[in-house]
């Protein structure tokens, strides 16, 4: 055991996140994917500042949390609004941009 | 200075514990992210997710970072789980995925992308990184882990710190005005109503739903005289029909 054991498990982590959003139709969960990909990358945040021993990495992730914090509220609004006009949750449906 | 390998310097040595730990979380970690992309039921998979953050949390106190262990369950599990949630709730559970492949091949070709991506990151962090625990974090968090924090936070960082509550600030804005929707000028009177319902093609009230007739449920279509299902006796919203066909249709024997 070493400290790579856990990047390798953030890399794990982030490719599955990285198929969620690729292979779920419905925008909820594609959005929980990209949570769970912002979740893996604070994982290599903390153990790189383990790794260098300073706390600079973990203001990182901290930071990072604050915003997908931010960016959760925002998404999840436009996501609302988007079912409101067109009953609908899939991101195959949200094409209105296109005419 | 040499370009030595990033955990090349003074490298300390991973304790037991941690090690159990890890291999205790990460594959649990593994596992939930798993069933999360695979769930037919959004609401499983919020779960599953909370299952991934709980897990992290716990690898994030075995790394020395108790403060973002803490802010890890609470923040994510407690404030954005439960956001998601609530939208899962709004939205309708019933809107789950179809199973339509709109672009043909497309799954295939997330998969191998996915592989690939996954061995180029996990060969180059295994040729980037060394043996052993790296640096450790004994001195940094000498004082404890939260005033190490707090010295970097309020000093080095207290600019983007300051931002930071600009951008809360915006986003509690954002969310409120892209959520929030216009009530119509007045509601309708008695007037309008019985106008709106007489000028129709519906006058009349619409059945009942056959609840003594099969079960007790107002979920059970009223049935007419020749056995079938009277049209609009259920709320279309009890039916399920306008949602989607899981496990919202009323069976008969």
């Amino acid at each position: 055991m070493n400290a790579s054991y856990y990047l390798f498990l953030a890399a794990l982590l982030f490719t599955i996140g990285a198929l969620g959003v690729l292979l779920r139709r419905n925008a909820i969960l594609v959005f929980m994917s990209v949570e769970l990909m912002l979740n893996s990358v604070n994982l290599t945040l903390v153990t790189f500042s383990r790794i260098n021993g300073t706390l600079d990495g973990q203001i990182m992730a901290f930071f990072v949390m604050v915003v997908a914090a931010a960016e959760v509220v925002i998404g999840l609004a436009i996501i609302m609004s988007i079912f409101r006009t067109r009953r609908s949750a899939s991101v195959d449906d949200a094409n209105l941009l296109k005419y | 200075m040499t370009a030595a390998p990033v955990l090349a310097a003074a490298s300390t040595s991973i304790s037991t514990g941690e090690t159990i730990t890890f291999w205790v979380l990460g594959p649990l970690a593994v596992i939930a992210a798993v069933m999360m992309v695979l769930s037919r039921n959004a609401v499983h998979a919020a779960l599953f997710l909370a299952g991934v953050m709980l897990s992290l949390a716990g690898l994030y106190a075995a790394e020395d970072a108790p403060f973002l262990a803490a802010v890890q369950v609470i923040v994510y599990t407690g404030a954005v789980l439960m956001l998601f949630l609530f939208v899962l709730m709004l939205v309708g559970v019933d809107s789950s995925d179809s199973l339509i492949e709109t672009l043909r091949g497309q799954r295939l070709a997330a998969f191998v992308l996915g592989l690939g991506f996954a061995l180029l990151l996990v060969s180059a962090i295994a040729s980037g990184t060394g043996d052993g625990g790296g640096a450790g974090l004994k001195d940094a968090n000498a004082e404890g882990n939260v005033v190490g924090i707090a010295r970097l936070l309020f000093t080095k960082y207290v600019f983007a710190f300051e931002i930071t509550s600009a951008l809360l600030i915006t986003a509690a804005l954002g969310a409120m005005v892209l959520a929030h929707k216009e009530k119509p000028a007045s509601a309708m009177t008695q007037r309008e109503m019985a106008r709106a319902r007489f000028s129709g093609n519906h006058p009349w009230p619409l059945p009942g739903p056959g609840v003594f007739a099969l079960r007790d449920s107002a979920a059970t279509p009223s049935l007419l005289p020749d056995g079938s299902e009277a049209p609009g006796s259920v709320d279309p919203a009890l039916s399920g029909e306008h949602v989607g066909d899981q496990g919202g249709s009323v069976h008969h024997r």
